[in-house]
């Protein structure tokens, strides 16, 4: 569903653009009052758990809340091996996001500038990975890796992320380079520019504000997924962090600050990015629309 | 597709674009197409013949037709499993797809009425759409926490003594936290979704109507309701999609196993199960004919749903 959660979320975006937002009027009316306060109320219950997460987490054993204490982050990080779970999906996230936005920025280019039946095929085909339940592959998956000896290997679940990745990446990319004009294109091979040049210098600084929202939306499912480790990996000490989790919930089940320790950790970075890139991304969108 | 809006768009405007020639075009190509066959395509066509062999552990048998299909659908336990762990995928379904077209369009349609803090609450709204589903399971199960948990302290304090219970451990109960679970997670992308078709509607035209006395109620339906159609198709078919693939959470609150005694079980932990957990010497030959169905069975209805709402689209308009 990875994939074409983030679709949808771009999707929003770009026609949230487009749609004037409608002023409410200044004056305090019971209907305005009311409508105020069913929002706070469900931004409560939305973000209440999250926050006693967090709160929880910095209980110390025993006593109450009131001065906060890092020991339980101290015992998830070092002794529960948080620290090589976080670096293990650090690795993945960064490797397999840019491998699937290298491929697919080359395919789109492709995509975007090619007329051709067998092109245009390819192109569906690549799209219908957005819509089908590939997770249910995972047997021959295994299987493949296994015979190239890549189990418990970080790089299987890179290639097979940077895999994943394509439907929604070509998907976003080939749409921003097909809003490019042709004349372009036309212009660069006058000054004797080949296709790759004209790739390279010409388009790419253009749909940047894309490549961010593509890293961006791939970043979410890549850190977030549980299931690929969970079969993939074998080796404790290659473990990404959701797989880490449930290791950790059988481990500590009575630590209860530790635990909660732990759900915040790999919480964290993607409040920090989610909250960074909402800004990255309109303003990218906003600079694209301006054209 | 009505799913992927930008679809149409962007075929249209195919034509303009001939400057790369076919072979540096494939160069292009080719490696996100290896990348995509062997990752991707060819374990997902793997899959299916799977289910027609017979396995001994991971050594392939003889062809055997649908003889796993047939067991699937005869033999103990998954005659019992399978039914059971379907019944909780509709469950889901149905659960989210009430919450997100009540609570969900009734908080778009809020925020559509506010000028500032509409990013705030946008954003408080995703938040737990974008945190990991196995860290939301896990922190449910900790706040559900039958003696320590802070939701039955919070009914104890309030007075609400005999409403305390061990959410997860009730076979009855259990199942409906994990759809509340799901989908209170879910509920920031219909929020979104509608929030930007309501934005699509032209006000005009909801003020022809206001002026011509329609009330607001009448507005909304006839006006409103119409041009989110095809919202409501996306949000229906993604639902689906990600109801009938529910994994992390039901792991998280139910372990593999969908406890308390298939409670909480989905097709996918069956799936899971069967392939890697069953010591079954045709583990192989089962679990891919449960993949298979259960692929076959969210493709299709996926289309069917975006076909009916294409059709109900156009009666509308």
């Amino acid at each position: 569903m990875s994939a074409a959660t983030e679709t949808r979320v771009i999707l929003t975006r770009k026609s949230g653009r487009t749609a004037p937002p409608k002023r409410a009027g200044q004056k305090t009316t019971f209907g305005g009052v009311a409508t105020g306060t069913m929002l706070w109320v469900y931004a409560g219950i939305s973000i209440a758990p999250l926050l006693l997460m967090f709160s929880n987490s910095l209980r110390s054993p025993l006593g109450l809340p009131l001065e906060p204490s890092f020991t339980s982050y101290q015992k998830a990080w070092v002794t529960a091996s948080f620290e090589t779970f976080f670096f293990n999906s650090i690795f993945v996230t960064i490797a397999s996001v840019l491998l699937s936005t290298v491929v697919s920025l080359l395919a789109a280019y492709a995509f975007a500038r090619t007329r051709s039946k067998w092109f245009g095929g390819l192109e569906a085909l690549f799209l219908s990975g957005l819509m089908l339940p590939v997770y249910l592959a995972i047997l021959p998956l295994f299987f493949l890796l296994d015979s190239f000896g890549m189990i418990s290997n970080l790089w299987s679940l890179i290639l097979v992320y940077g895999a994943l990745g394509i439907p929604f990446s070509t998907f976003v990319l080939s749409s921003f380079f097909r809003q490019l004009p042709i004349e372009l294109d036309e212009a660069a091979k006058l000054d004797g520019a080949g296709p790759f040049r004209t790739f390279w210098s010409l388009h790419l600084p253009l749909v940047r504000p894309a490549i961010a929202t593509v890293i961006v939306f791939r970043f979410v499912p890549v850190w977030n997924d549980f299931f690929y480790p969970l079969i993939l990996i074998r080796d404790q000490e290659s473990y990404t962090l959701p797989v880490g989790v449930t290791r950790f919930f059988g481990e500590y089940q009575t630590d209860w600050a530790t635990l909660f320790a732990g759900l915040t950790l790999a919480t964290i970075p993607l409040v920090v990015l989610f909250l960074l890139a909402t800004k990255q991304i309109v303003s990218g969108l906003t600079a694209g629309m301006s054209k | 597709m009505s799913a992927f809006p930008m679809m149409k768009a962007s075929r249209k405007r195919r034509r303009t674009g001939v400057t790369l020639p076919r072979r540096v075009g494939l160069l292009f190509v080719l490696p996100a197409l290896i990348l995509f066959s062997v990752f991707l395509a060819y374990p997902l066509l793997s899959a299916l013949s799977y289910s027609f062999f017979d396995w001994t552990g991971i050594t392939r048998e003889g062809f055997v037709g649908f003889d796993n299909y047939v067991t699937l659908f005869t033999k103990m336990p998954f005659t019992d499993e399978i039914p059971n762990a379907f019944l909780h995928n509709v469950l889901l379904f149905i659960g989210a797809m009430l919450f997100q077209n009540t609570v969900g369009l009734g908080l778009a349609v809020l925020l559509h009425r506010v000028g500032r803090l509409k990013r705030f609450f946008q954003t408080m709204y995703t938040l737990p759409y974008l945190v990991s589903p196995l860290v939301i399971g896990y922190l449910w199960s900790l706040m559900l926490s039958p003696l320590f948990g802070p939701v039955n302290s919070i009914l104890r304090a309030v007075g609400l003594d005999g409403l305390a219970q061990p959410w997860l451990g009730n076979p009855s109960t259990a199942i409906w936290v994990v759809v509340i679970v799901t989908a209170w997670q879910w509920i920031g992308f219909p929020v979104l979704l509608y929030g930007a078709a309501l934005g699509g509607v032209p006000a005009e035209l909801d003020e022809a109507a206001a002026l011509d006395g329609a009330g607001s109620w009448r507005r909304f339906r006839s006006i409103t309701l119409p041009m989110m159609v095809p919202a409501i198709g996306t949000v229906s078919v993604l639902t689906f999609i990600g109801a009938m693939e529910a994994f992390p959470i039901p792991y998280a609150l139910g372990g593999s196993g969908g406890n308390p005694a298939g409670a909480t079980d989905v097709l996918s932990l069956l799936f899971y199960r069967t392939a890697f957990e069953s010591g079954s010497s045709n583990a192989i030959g089962t679990s891919s004919a449960i993949a298979t169905l259960l692929f076959l069975f969210i493709f299709v209805v996926s289309i069917v749903i975006t076909a009916a709402m294409r059709r109900a689209e156009r009666r509308l308009f």
